[in-house]
């Protein structure tokens, strides 16, 4: 290290972390700038695979690979947890005693779910009766206890908002309806959707439109429901004002928060997630501290879709930043997220800070071949070849051919 | 949006009936808004309505129901007991200001 090497540290390798490290590698002089980024364990996993997991849709082996072989030359990995940063003294302490020095900091740590947070989830039956697939194992559990399911109330859970990837408990929904007509179990099966929203979705114009598919299905919504705890001897869900939801099954989505040395730090809000210029990224009160992905409070989907997107802006950003020049990019909060509807269709979302979803085609106007807020075979297939995409091409920082800017034009307000 | 009148104030409101320019509250309105749904605004009441109007003023968005309960020290089960039902958007509609979005 030569006295004048500047140091970016980037927090979390997951996909925001490694989309940043492999793209600034190839922009900034190795003999100016040294890069090392930070993750507690050497896996990635493809996140929305664990969505098809447990219907034996998609096997566990296909979601998980090592990190280090997706991380450029150049770039140091090193694996350890992260106890706290110390914005004052430009260093971050691992709990293993270990201090990284840093320049620049971004942090990439993602949010995770937190089923401790809700009394009675992780009672004996975690991982049984009331089963998650926004983990590894939870998916995996998930697949071995859906197979043991004959029917009776399955209920779809979502403790509070915001959680990684909105739509994902919908989907889940819709897979579980397609899941069990398949398996004869359909008529034997009371399909519920719970969730703390007034409807099926944040995006009024998204929540009709999947608000009636569901509606189609022959699914209850049962909304406003605000969980106090999962009493699990009763099976039922009961929330603050003492309503009581019965389930045979129960699939949650447990409260989800930021990494905790976040908020240990003093950089988080009361969910450990970084407030941040919505626009460029900037930690509000620093100039040398950005939060990227699902870490930051910016206000649209915490989804891979967003990390790309934002990436894009930041690392232009990130330039002028350095050079000592003001930031001229600005995040439109572009979000876009496929949402399996079951019986081999999906619809696709298209949406940004000011914008609803639109129907029309994507990613070319009038030409598609994927069609907005409608459901279609070729979103499905969309859907399923992302995983390749995203392994040897997103990963890399190699560019798809998709503007980070959201685009108007063959599109039409729903 | 449509304009009604509360409280001898001419306000125009969203088609859910909340506040559409949050500037146009005022202490005496909210007396009325609550009437509006039912409640009767005591010192408890106040305090978290003075609470989300500051924090909107700083934030410039409508704090969420973990926001309140954690800067104010208020269980979330005692904003159900103050605000029955749905007390997210409840606290907002008495405060006049937007309904919260409920993140995405």
């Amino acid at each position: 290290m030569s006295g004048t090497r500047k140091h970016l540290l980037v927090l979390g390798a997951g996909t925001a972390g490694t989309m940043v490290v492999n793209k600034l590698r190839k922009r900034l002089p190795a003999d100016g700038w040294g890069i090392t980024v930070v993750d507690r364990d050497d896996v990635h996993d493809y996140q929305p695979g664990y969505l098809f997991i447990p219907f034996g849709l998609t096997t566990p082996e296909q979601v998980r690979r090592t990190r280090r072989p997706l991380i450029h030359d150049g770039v140091d990995v090193v694996l350890g947890a992260v106890e706290r940063v110390d914005t004052e003294a430009h260093e971050v302490h691992l709990e293993d005693g270990r201090v990284l020095p840093w320049d620049q900091l971004v942090i990439a740590t993602g949010t995770s779910p937190r089923p401790e947070e809700t009394e009675g989830t992780l009672g004996p039956q975690w991982h049984r009766e009331v089963g998650e697939f926004y983990t590894y194992e939870g998916a995996i559990a998930l697949h071995d206890q859906l197979d043991t399911f004959a029917g009776g109330r399955l209920v779809v859970h979502i403790t509070e908002l915001p959680i990684k990837c909105p739509v994902a408990p919908l989907e889940f929904t819709f897979l579980a309806d397609d899941w069990l007509r398949r398996r004869g179990l359909r008529e034997r099966t009371e399909l519920v959707f719970v969730t703390p929203l007034d409807g099926a979705f944040t995006k009024p114009v998204a929540s009709r439109t999947l608000g009636s598919l569901l509606e189609e299905k022959g699914i209850t919504v049962e909304p406003d429901f605000l969980v106090e705890r999962i009493d699990q001897e009763r099976k039922v869900l009961v929330s603050y004002d003492e309503r009581e939801v019965a389930y045979d099954q129960l699939v949650t989505v447990p409260l989800n928060k930021g990494a905790d040395f976040v908020a240990a730090s003093g950089l988080g809000d009361e969910l450990g997630y970084v407030p941040v210029d919505k626009h460029t990224f900037l930690a509000t009160g620093h100039d040398d501290v950005f939060a990227l992905g699902d870490a930051s409070n910016i206000p649209t989907s915490k989804a891979g879709s967003v990390a790309h997107f934002s990436v894009e802006v930041f690392v232009e950003n990130f330039l002028e930043h350095v050079a000592g020049r003001p930031m001229t990019h600005s995040f439109d909060g572009h979000a876009n997220c496929f949402v399996e509807s079951g019986h081999g269709k999906a619809l696709l979302l298209d949406f940004n800070y000011d914008t609803e979803p639109l129907t029309g085609t994507f990613p070319l106007p009038r030409v598609g071949p994927l069609r907005l807020l409608g459901e279609s075979r070729a979103n499905h297939l969309g859907k399923l070849a992302f995983r390749h995409v995203y392994w040897n091409a997103l990963l890399p920082g190699r560019p798809l051919g998709l503007p980070a800017e959201m685009s108007m034009a063959g599109k039409n307000p729903a | 949006m449509t304009t009604t009148t509360i409280a001898g104030h001419e306000v125009e409101v969203t088609d859910e009936g909340f506040l559409a320019r949050p500037d146009d509250w005022s202490e005496d309105l909210a007396p009325e808004l609550a009437a509006l749904i039912g409640l009767r605004l005591d010192d408890e009441h106040w305090r978290l309505i003075r609470f989300l109007r500051e924090d909107y003023a700083v934030q410039g968005e409508t704090a969420t129901l973990r926001r309140v309960s954690t800067q104010t020290g208020t269980p979330v089960k005692q904003l159900f007991a103050l605000f029955p039902g749905k007390p997210a958007k409840k606290m907002a509609y008495v405060s006049g200001l937007p309904k919260p979005k409920g993140c995405v």
